[in-house]
Order: structure tokens, then sequence, then C-alpha cells
């Protein structure tokens, strides 16, 4: 099972794995009417692939370079939306400043808290499957609307936290009005949200041969160093599998802070993450050749760091048998 | 500290005990927001925010009858229709397109293959950022704003990458010789795909379809640029207009509300968790 998790994983760097099955038997005849047809089956996605994204990323990038208004036709004003972006324009840096905490604090939670779950539910215990779906739960909740207003009126003043946290004499007020806080309520539904990763963390578990810590065990490794020496190093792969996942997702999160700020980003702009300010730009202020700018940083952020962190697994990324 | 000197077996029952414990303690924190939602949900107005008590002392039904009467202009059933339409119209559209591309790039050998398949994947990863202001502008253009098109159509060309690469993977499991006999019965690649790959295809068109529905349900972000006529609102959209009045007055409302919205979920979870969970395990849905 995980075998496909890292199949995935390496899908997604090395795509040329597609071509490896090869058919020379058909006859060529044959073969070329085989191309048509082909053709023919992927015809939606040719059309999706270039109408939908190939020509709107094209455009996109050329609005960038535009004052489009969505009402009058676009005018080339060379890089003046990138210049004003980065020189000019306080709140730009202010949500690159609170995505990046909010990625920053939401990913690695995220993901530990589903690897700590994971190796507690990675035992052979009655009700496992139904307590691994239970975990899972939010994970497909968590994205709607409904729960961020539950989010939003649990961390108000007065509400559940509030009160929970002054029952035991720390007076914090509700999360959602204070800047200081506000951010991490997002943080907070993001990490709600592990049970997507732990459900891969355990199909990953599961994939580690019980003879290592057999034999690690022998040579008198505790618990804590057979984690670090067997379990982190096995799982590796899958690390950087969810790793890759969630950070391109929490650079993308918006409905939470949407709901939780009534659209606006506050208190102060505390909780306006990137992909808000883009809407507020691009649909309230139709801006819409700044906010294409806009994401087209967002994408070169998003690529970079990407690639960052494949270059970087080449340290730290174990793959059982990678010599053969 | 005292296990010492009870008998092996007894040492280990207790162990279990407490894992039990364990793990219910943490789900009953994790649950509890859905768990409260749904009993607030049941409170009357004057409960909802004074107390922090879990069950409501008078439950009633008030808010869902409010609810019913109406959200705005309508009721809460024709938000939920629209809802419904706009899923089941992407679900249709993804089992549809993503099964027939996912053929082509996991059975078929054309020109170009290595390269579109290399450019699919990259688009999983694509932020949707990148191409929503010109999708919009045609969109625009072709007066499809204030309709449910730009939340179908897309589907029916296969934008959602991720189901493709599901059911590729999906395929490249299936044994060849299925195909190779099928074709020494005389059957072309069109074929091969109906009597061979689509029966076989069953378990993972049922994972593209639950997901995109769920995705589809719980979608706001182009919802809320795609459609601004409150006839047209889906439940996400209709809850949204209670952001902006919530005072604690409209809680209840608000949360019986949000508790039919999550309802489709909550059954779908029910029906199909050990599903949406395998899906999940093993093709890495993000969820």
């Amino acid at each position: 099972m995980t075998q496909s998790v890292l199949a995935g994983t390496s899908g997604t760097s090395r795509p040329e794995v597609a071509d490896s099955p090869p058919l020379a038997t058909a006859p060529r005849g044959r073969k070329r009417r085989g191309q048509g047809v082909a053709y023919l089956f992927l015809s939606p996605w040719i059309i999706g692939a270039t109408l939908l994204t190939i020509g709107p990323m094209a455009a996109s990038l050329y609005l960038s370079f535009t004052d489009y208004d969505l009402f009058s036709p676009p005018n080339w004003i060379g890089v003046e939306n990138y210049v004003t972006m980065f020189t000019g324009d306080e709140r730009f840096w202010h949500a690159a400043w609170v995505t990046t905490k909010y990625v920053l604090i939401s990913v690695p939670l995220k993901l530990g808290l589903a690897l700590a779950v994971a190796m507690l539910l990675n035992r052979p215990r009655m009700g496992v499957g139904l307590y691994r779906s239970a975990f899972y739960a939010p994970s497909l909740l968590g994205a709607s609307v409904s729960v961020a207003l539950a989010w939003r009126a649990l961390f108000s003043t007065d509400g559940t936290v509030d009160k929970v946290l002054a029952s035991v004499g720390v007076d914090t007020g509700g999360w959602v009005d204070q800047p200081q806080y506000a951010l991490l309520t997002l943080v907070a539904l993001a990490a709600w949200q592990f049970g997507a990763p732990m459900v891969i963390f355990l199909a990953g578990l599961k994939q580690v041969p019980k003879e290592l810590y057999e034999a690690a065990a022998i040579d008198g490794a505790g618990p804590a160093r057979r984690f670090l020496s067997v379990t982190l190093p096995m799982l590796s792969p899958v690390i950087l599998f969810n790793l890759v996942l969630e950070t391109i997702h929490a650079f993308q999160a918006f409905t939470g802070a949407f709901v939780v700020s009534s659209g606006r980003g506050g208190p102060s702009d505390s909780t306006l993450l990137y992909p808000l300010y883009l809407y507020q730009r691009g649909f309230t202020d139709f801006r819409m050749g700044y906010a294409s700018a806009m994401a087209w940083v967002l994408l070169a952020v998003v690529a970079i760091l990407t690639a960052l962190v494949f270059r970087s697994a080449r340290r730290w990324v174990f793959y059982a048998g990678e010599d053969r | 500290m005292s296990t010492s000197l009870a008998s092996t077996g007894k040492v280990v029952w207790p162990r279990k005990v407490v894992w039990h414990v364990l793990v219910l303690g943490v789900l009953l924190v994790l649950l509890y927001p859905v768990i409260w939602l749904v009993s607030t949900s049941f409170k009357p107005a004057t409960e909802v925010i004074s107390t922090l008590a879990l069950l409501p002392r008078e439950p009633t039904g008030n808010n869902y009858a409010e609810v019913f009467d109406g959200v705005g202009e309508f009721g809460v059933l024709h938000y939920f229709w629209n809802s419904l339409m706009i899923s089941a119209g992407a679900v249709v559209g993804n089992v549809v397109s993503c099964s027939l591309a996912a053929y082509a790039f996991g059975r078929l050998h054309f020109r170009g293959r290595g390269p579109m398949f290399g450019f699919m994947m990259i688009t999983i990863m694509l932020p949707q950022h990148v191409v929503l202001i010109p999708q919009y502008v045609i969109f625009q253009q072709m007066d499809m704003v204030n309709t449910f098109w730009p939340l179908i159509l897309p589907k029916f060309l296969a934008t959602d990458a991720f189901f493709i690469f599901l059911m590729v993977q999906f395929i490249r499991t299936l044994p060849r010789e299925l195909d190779e006999a099928a074709t020494l019965d005389g059957c072309g690649p069109v074929g091969v795909f109906r009597h061979v790959i689509l029966p076989l295809l069953r378990p993972a068109l049922i994972t593209t379809a639950i997901f995109t529905f769920i995705w589809t349900w719980n979608d706001f972000f182009s919802q809320l640029i795609y459609l601004n006529d409150p006839e047209k609102f889906t439940l996400p959209l209709a809850l949204q207009l209670f952001i902006d009045q919530a005072t604690q007055s409209a809680f209840g409302p608000m949360f019986a509300m949000s508790v039919l919205a999550l309802l489709p979920i909550g059954l779908f979870f029910l029906a199909f968790q050990r599903f949406l969970v395998d899906g999940v395990a093993t093709s890495g849905i993000k969820g």
C-alpha cells in the first residue's frame, strides 16, 4: 500500500516513470490507429489543459504586467505591479509575513500530531480501524464553512476556549478578536485536520520490517533510540511526501481566514493570509492585474520551496534498497 | 507499582485499557468541536453562548424550523439543492473525463505521452490562483458568471488532474494479459476500455466520486467568486450570509444550518469510511 504512496512521491518528482512499460508487439498499422484513439480518449484533458490551464497561465502572466480591472481593456504597465508590491505595499509584506508564520507553525504541528497519533495507533489492538477512521473525520469536515463558523464561536470572547482557559486562571479573552492570538485559531484549525497525513503515516509504518526493531532491541536500543534510528529513517520518504503536500496546501489556505475575519483578514490584518489578500485585491478592488502578479509570486515561492525541499531530501530521505 | 506482584497475564490487560482510554480521550478532545456544534444547534437562543454545558438543558428544534423557513430570501432546501446540483455535476464530470484520460496515460501509446504526463503531474501541484483571473474572464465572456457552469464544466475537461493520477496508478496494477486476451477476441482500444478496464476500475472510480463530491460540497473559494446572486447560492455561501450579522441571537439557526451542511459529508463518511481512509492510505489524497 505504501508502495503507491512512495510511487506517488517519486512520480511527482520524476514523472517519466510513465514511459517505463513499452509495448513493442503491436504491428505498425494498429499502433498508428491506436494513436488516434489515444488522442480521442485524451481529448477532454487536452482541451482542459489548453483552455483552462496553459492559456490562462499565459494570460495571467501577461495581465500581471498590466493595469487590468475587468471593465476596461488592459494597459501594459511593465513591472509596475511587481515594483509596487515589493516596495510600496505594506499589506503585501504583511500578508506574506502572516502566511510565513502560518505555514511555519501549522505544517510542523500538523505533521507532528499526525506522526504521534499514528505511532499510538500502530499496534494490533481491537478497534484500531475504527479509531483510524474517527481521527480522519476532521480532515473531511475541516475545509467547510460550517466548521470554520464553529471555530469562530469556540474561540470568541466568552466562547468555550476563553472560558476553559479562564477557569484555570489564564485570561486571554477571545482569540479571534485579538491580533496576537487570531492567527493561532487558524493554526489550530489546520492542525485539527491532521488525520489525512496520519493515515498516510500509518500506511508507512506498516511497511517497516519488524526485524529491524528486533535487531535494534537486541543491540540494546531503547524506544527513543529505535524511533530515531529505525522509524524515522524508514519513514522519511513518507515524511517528505506529507511535508511537500501539506506545505503547498498551507500556502493556499483561505476559507478559515475568510470566515473567522468576515473576509477582512482582521483584527489588524493578523489573519490576512496571502490568498485572502489576493482575493481582496482581485475581487473586491478589481485590481486584476495586481492580483495576477501576486498569483505568480505565490507560484514562484511555492515552486522554489518545493524544489528546495526535494533537493534537501537527498540528504535526509532514505530509500530502502536504493543502492540496487 | 504493584504490577510486579501480579501475574504476567494481568499486566497485559491494564496496558490495553490504558491505551484505549488514552486514544478515546484524545478522540474526545478532537471531536469536541463537532459534538459542540451539533448540540448547540439544538439549544434555545438563551442557552447558546451563556453556558459551557455541552448538552442543551431544554433541547429545541426551533433553530432548524427557522432555517427551513428561510435564510435570506430562501429556505435551506433551496441552497441544499444548489449544492447538490453542483456536486453531482462535478462527480459525473470527474469520473468520466479522468477515467478516459487515465486509460490513455496508463495503457495507450502515443506521441508526446511522456511530456504530457509530466505536465499533468505538475498541474496537480499548481496553485489555482495562477489561472483564476483569466478563467474568470473566460467564463464572464461566455456569460456564465452566476451560473453553475464555471463550477461543473472544468470537471468535464479533467482539470482535477489528481484523480487522473489516482486512476493511472490503479490501471497500472491491472494485469496486461486481460487487455491482450480482449484484443485477441477482437476488441479495439475502446472495447478494452469498456469491457476490461472500466469494470475493474470501479474502486478507483468510487474513490474519485466520493472525494469529488465532498470537496465540491465543501468548496467555498470558487463558489464565492462565481456565484453572487442569492438565488444561485450554495450552502457555504448561504452560511456566509450569517457571518456579518453573527450576533449571538443568530447563532442557533446558523449552527443548525452548519449541521445540515455537514450532514451529507457525515453520511458519506459513515457509509464509505473504509473506502475513504484506504483511498488516502494508498494514494496520499490530501483530504
